[in-house]
């Protein structure tokens, strides 16, 4: 069972974020990062499915600039084999572009089963997993909550609204993991030291020109906030009173 | 003439409110420059009954693939249909709601097409050489105006996003074969499993009332599930500290990591508003917070604060707002 899992390097979610000078996007300078949450899913899903299978291989690929070297060693240091590093100057806006970098470089790896987080926290689109199967023509299964794997065929549950559907699927296939599934594991002191042995190999993203671009960020608009109307059950009659008359919601 | 395609989402027989939703934001993008709505929709046979409600929103064409085989969502079937048809009709966009099938469809179609697309987003607008589109991101700390050139643009609009409106259109059905044979799709589903019936869904819902740690108990969510049946169109969601301890199925998270919401009015009981939390919900139109600790970061969102003991606070909120749905 080969494995791939594409990963992304993003800021801490809880940063406190400034837009750029130019106003078109946010300023990432100075900020910690770290491998995107649904990632992290993915890795540890793809490490569980290989441990209970006793054999395979896990492989994580990362595009972007060296920094994202960092989310790649973490991946190997929970114990993925090796690391595949597509080097750009930053990550595309485009997530086609990202995905017919991706498919071009996963399309020989004789994978059976290619990996990705659900969205990344700072795009928060979901476009490149299934972008990716679409262009490596494979099935896809995305919003995977709970995934099995046995003699070249999957099962897995996908999170709908109010329901959830359970889909058989042939390997190799493309799955974007949900929340709920795993919780990813700590590297061990081991897992570290032993990372910083293990293959990561750096060349070149096949990019195209993006044809979608982030063009202006701002932040939301001020809301009112902070209005607190009073204390306790007290405060109830003016509460009713407000969604009535002002929000007019009641 | 520039038309627009639509993806018009159904489930176990019927049109789901979002499908309305993206007739509605299609209507809007064609009426720029006088074109045509073309809703594509797949079921089972039968379907073709629920057409007219497309017409009502604003579509001219309804194309209708029914098929045996269709009864359940076929992603591969639909995103096969969907990009042969915007193929054939050079469309200046093609529109899906960004609910679980359409974040799913969108891309596939996106990609079969050669083209990018905007997920997500919460409004668009024409410009000279494309589409801009807002859009959420950075754990819906942002908002980012994304710029498409290609064509057609591909867009997928956040549930609750887009009120539905009635822009009656003739709605004239037309009958659509399907892209693929559905008997050869690869990804088959096996079962559909349904939440809990009768309750509205937390994406779809115009009221959300939401529940944290400040409950104290699991059992107090009851108290929280009286004031979503007092309100009577309100779904239950929860915050990731309160589905981790197990107190509430994820399913009901709203957060990063769980579900997005944006409904007309959310309340958040006992909610002490981590950026977790509030990257879910923050698109609320009016939100509510009910919590013991007047510095916690939920009233710095919210329209409408009261200061105390959610266990106090919840239950005569609930009288009240049974007391004003009497009045109605």
């Amino acid at each position: 069972m080969k494995i791939a899992v594409c990963i992304k390097r993003v800021p801490d979610m809880e940063s406190r974020f400034r837009i750029s000078s130019d106003g078109k996007v946010v300023d990432e300078t100075g900020l910690k990062f770290d491998m995107s949450d649904f990632d992290g899913y993915a890795v540890e899903v793809a490490l569980q499915i290989t441990e209970k299978l006793g054999q395979g291989e896990v492989v994580v690929v990362s595009l972007g600039p060296d920094a994202v070297q960092e989310a790649l060693r973490k991946a190997l240091s929970m114990g993925a084999a090796r690391a595949i590093h597509l080097k750009a100057d930053r990550v595309p806006s485009d997530g086609f572009a990202i995905a017919r970098a991706l498919a071009s470089e996963l399309k020989s790896g004789g994978f059976d089963l290619i990996m990705f987080g659900k969205h990344a926290m700072d795009t928060m689109s979901g476009v490149v997993g299934p972008m990716t199967a679409e262009l490596l023509g494979l099935p896809n299964v995305s919003a995977v909550s709970k995934l099995d794997v046995v003699q070249g065929r999957g099962t897995a549950r996908r999170e709908l609204e109010g329901a959830a559907e359970i889909v058989e699927f042939p390997l190799p296939a493309v799955v974007s993991i949900d929340e709920g599934i795993a919780r990813p594991r700590y590297p061990s002191l081991k897992g570290i030291m032993a990372a910083k042995k293990k293959p990561l190999e750096s060349k070149p993203a096949q990019l195209d020109a993006p044809r979608l671009e982030v063009t202006k960020t701002e932040l939301p608009p001020d809301r009112q906030g902070g209005r607190i109307i009073g204390e306790g059950a007290a405060a109830v009659p003016e509460l009713v009173r407000l969604l009535q008359t002002e929000a007019k919601v009641l | 003439m520039a038309n627009v395609l639509v993806f018009a989402e159904t489930r176990s027989g019927d049109l789901r409110k979002v499908a309305l939703e993206a007739v509605t934001a299609g209507r809007a993008l064609a009426d720029k420059d006088g074109g045509e709505v073309h809703a594509v929709m797949l079921g089972a046979p039968g379907i073709a009954s629920k057409a007219e409600q497309l017409g009502r929103h604003g579509a001219d064409v309804v194309l209708v693939v029914e098929h045996q085989a269709l009864a359940n969502h076929s992603a591969e079937v639909a995103a096969a249909t969907v990009a042969a048809r915007a193929k054939a009709g050079a469309y200046a966009a093609v529109v899906f709601s960004a609910s679980a099938q359409g974040k799913d469809l969108a891309p596939r179609v996106a990609a079969k097409l050669g083209v990018p697309m905007a997920a997500d987003v919460l409004s668009f607008e024409r410009t000279g050489t494309g589409i801009n589109a807002k859009h959420a991101g950075y754990a819906s700390k942002v908002v980012q105006t994304l710029t498409l050139s290609a064509q057609p643009a591909i867009l997928s609009v956040r549930p609750g996003a887009v009120a539905p409106a009635a822009t009656p259109k003739s709605g004239r059905v037309e009958s659509l074969a399907p892209a693929m044979d559905p008997g050869t799709a690869r990804v088959v589903v096996k079962e559909m499993v349904q939440g809990r019936s009768g309750k509205p869904d937390l994406g779809e819902a115009p009221v959300v009332v939401s529940g944290g740690r400040g409950l104290r108990a699991a059992e107090n969510f009851r108290l929280v599930e009286e004031l979503a049946d007092a309100f009577g169109n309100a779904a239950v969601g929860c915050t990731r500290a309160v589905a981790d301890d197990g107190w509430r199925p994820q399913s009901d998270q709203i957060g990063q990591t769980g579900r997005t919401v944006s409904p007309q009015l959310y309340v958040a009981v006992g909610i002490s508003g981590a950026i977790q939390h509030l990257a879910g919900m923050r698109t609320a139109k009016t939100i509510v917070a009910i919590n013991r600790d007047k510095e916690a970061p939920i009233f710095k969102v919210a329209d409408y604060g009261i200061v105390g003991d959610a266990l106090e606070i919840v239950p005569a909120l609930t009288a009240a707002v049974r007391e004003a749905k009497k009045g109605h």
